[in-house]
């Protein structure tokens, strides 16, 4: 991707005239007005840092939803959609949805309840502070990491649109994002997320149902798809052979499910503090507990308007089709120009304006969230509990004001070190892999097992970022024969094996904290009454049921895999 | 309409800045946010109207090739507009009310750490 917009502009370029333009900037009048207008909202660092905790539920929810609805994932699904078909679907349906459900009903008690600002000090109360410390840092490090790709990628999509070059592109849109995210913290990132939300699907509907009037409807796609190079094996979900380049169907559905589904998914939706910190701002238990499972629903459905535009746009345009017939990249153009080719195809003036908005919508969204996060595990897990602790309140808005403009300056020099990679997709992944599965494996066992010891905790954090790493350069250097997506994939899942039995082994050897301590932190020590919330106000009512939410989505996953098997 | 739902929230967000003041610990004013639903019924109220009028009076042959012969921009406007209306409605029929003591005081009992 990083090549192709780079070059191909005079392809890729958009028609956009002055409506279009209006329409963007009527958009970016609204998000910088919310940052204004969330700025009258802020009096304490929690305020800033975590929204005050007051935030209703189907707002958490949809910006639980939109803070990973980047316009990376975006790109790269319809990619996929283009290439592998409907295939693609597992990495919602069971890439996403039963973690979700499970962060909801399983950790957020112990995560809300714990009344823990942040992830790193959730490991603070559980096990010690060398844990916290050092996961704070590695957190740090990764948010500034990841928040580089999407700078860098939304710079290539403003130089494609705009023409504008990339070293002022960068700048720019970083300082869009530093000027709500500054003025408002965390309330104006999350009421951004949810705007962003909403034209993100004004950008996804109608590309589908033009993209299906195109082909002739449903049933014109399906016979497009059986005739071309894919064949119809591209219509059914399962075994998803070609998604997981394993061979026998029984091995790859294994594949599926335990590894997109149990390591990589759950490693990234229960720990990951860009997500997990939308829950933390809901307004009580209940309301945390449901905003996973409310953002599941749409996280459901999206699925129906990224895949089949993919599968669309690899029967309909030339290009993509020249790609799928040749296997790879044609004239600098790949798979992951399919949603800016379909944009410029298919939509009108007017209508473009709105699409335009919501790529780039997308694409602050997902920096916004790592600023957003970076910001609270910096200022209160690094900050406040360890190099300036006992000042004042006031003293720490200010500090968290100043760590966003520095952590946008960082994002910006890594923003070049991301332009330097080939395919973000498996630098992101990589990233995924070093920082996200160690975590969720000492996660997973402290809440289970009480015996688990806080220098155990960090032992097994390093050696199991240790062995993601060790698997990266073993793929890199062509030790291991593997692609990098299945590379990523053993990486994960080296990083979760190692870190479990570390983390045992050192365990047997030391003492465990004391059990009152660990009250409300590990499952079985934690009384079934304080693992449940209130009924009553604004939780009140069945449809406000974390666990009826969560039987209703399941039921849409299975009703939906029933249709398109 | 866009005047009259942002007089609402000013209106209905006043009365939780007095009852806040004067508490020891900074208080919490995020409760007091305006209100999200406004602003996401003003943005479709806008695009719809624009896309409406676009559909309406500037569809040529090129946007018919385009889209294979419906007219998006204007059902895409007609979409929005009734999103709108339901984002408008939301918030006339549930306004933003600040919370009363009872419910503050439940929600503090509800966030209570487990077990401490």
């Amino acid at each position: 991707m990083t090549s192709i917009l780079a070059q191909a502009n005079a392809d890729v370029r958009l028609d956009a005239n002055a409506v279009d333009y209006l329409l963007v900037a009527f958009y970016f009048l609204l998000v910088l007005g919310i940052g204004y207008m969330a700025r009258r909202s802020v009096s304490s660092s929690l305020d800033f840092l975590l929204s005050g905790r007051s935030m209703p539920a189907w707002v958490t929810g949809l910006a639980f939803i939109s803070a990973n609805l980047g316009a990376l994932e975006l790109i790269g699904m319809m990619a996929n959609g283009a290439q592998y078909g409907i295939a693609t679907v597992h990495y919602y349906w069971i890439g996403a949805i039963p973690a979700m459900v499970f962060l909801g009903l399983v950790m957020m008690p112990f995560y809300y309840g714990s009344k823990a600002r942040s992830v790193p000090e959730f490991l603070a109360k559980r096990f010690n502070r060398t844990t916290q410390r050092i996961q704070g840092v590695i957190f740090a490090v990764a948010s500034i990491l990841i928040a580089g790709v999407n700078l860098f990628a939304l710079g290539l999509i403003i130089e494609a649109l705009l023409g504008w070059p990339l070293t002022v592109a960068i700048p720019v849109a970083a300082l869009v994002v530093l000027a709500y995210t500054t003025l408002g913290g965390l309330s104006a990132a999350i009421y951004n997320e949810v705007l962003q939300f909403f034209v993100i699907l004004a950008l996804l509907i109608p590309l589908t149902l033009v993209g299906l009037n195109r082909v002739g409807g449903w049933n014109g796609l399906v016979e497009k798809v059986t005739a071309g190079p894919g064949g119809a094996e591209q219509l059914s979900s399962w075994p998803g052979t070609e998604l997981t380049e394993i061979a026998n169907p029984v091995l790859s559905v294994i594949g599926i499910v335990f590894g997109l589904g149990f390591v990589l998914s759950f490693g990234y939706w229960t720990t990951n503090f860009a997500e997990v910190q939308r829950a933390l701002s809901a307004k009580s238990m209940s309301a945390a507990r449901r905003t996973p499972i409310i953002g599941a629903f749409p996280k459901a459905l999206i699925p129906l308007v990224v895949v089949i535009p993919g599968m669309i746009a690899a029967v309909l345009l030339p290009q993509i089709q020249a790609v799928k017939a040749a296997g790879g990249s044609v004239d600098g153009i790949t798979y992951n120009d399919s949603l800016t080719l379909l944009m410029k195809d298919l939509l009108p003036n007017g209508i473009l304006g709105v699409a335009i908005a919501g790529l780039l919508a997308a694409f602050m969204a997902g920096m916004a969230a790592n600023i957003s996060s970076f910001n609270t595990v910096f200022t209160y897990d690094l900050w406040q509990d360890w190099i300036k602790p006992g000042k004042s309140d006031r003293y720490y808005l200010q500090v968290g004001r100043w760590v966003t403009v520095i952590g946008c300056i960082l994002a910006i020099g890594t923003a070049f070190i991301a332009s330097g990679s080939q395919n973000l997709m498996d630098y992101i992944q990589a990233l995924f892999s070093f920082f996200n599965a160690p975590l969720f494996a000492i996660f997973i066992l402290g809440l289970f097992w009480k015996r688990m010891t806080g220098t155990a905790a960090w032992i097994g954090l390093l050696s199991g970022t240790v062995a993601a790493v060790a698997v990266d350069l073993l793929v890199r250097f062509d030790v291991l024969q593997l692609s990098n997506q299945a590379g990523s994939f053993v990486g994960a899942s080296a990083a979760f094996i190692v870190g479990v039995g570390v983390a045992a082994l050192v365990s047997t050897a030391g003492r465990p904290k004391a059990e009152a301590e660990l009250t409300g932190l590990v499952w079985s020590l934690t009384p079934r009454a304080s693992r449940t919330h209130t009924t009553e106000g604004d939780d009140a009512g069945w449809y406000r049921s974390p666990q009826l939410l969560a039987v209703l989505v399941l039921i849409l996953v299975v009703v939906l895999y029933i249709i398109f098997i | 309409m866009t005047d009259s739902s942002e007089g609402r929230d000013a209106a209905g967000t006043g009365p939780a800045d007095a009852m806040q003041a004067g508490t020891d610990a900074p208080p919490s004013a995020a409760a007091n946010l305006f209100d999200l639903r406004t602003i996401i019924a003003v943005l479709f109220l806008v695009y719809g109207l624009v896309l409406l009028i676009m559909g309406l009076v500037s569809t040529d042959e090129a946007d018919l090739m385009k889209t294979g012969g419906s007219n998006i921009n204007l059902d895409m406007g007609i979409g929005m507009l009734v999103v709108a209306a339901l984002f408008g409605g939301w918030v006339l029929l549930r306004p933003l009310t600040p919370p009363t003591a009872e419910q503050l005081a439940e929600a503090a009992r509800d966030d209570r750490p487990a077990g401490h």
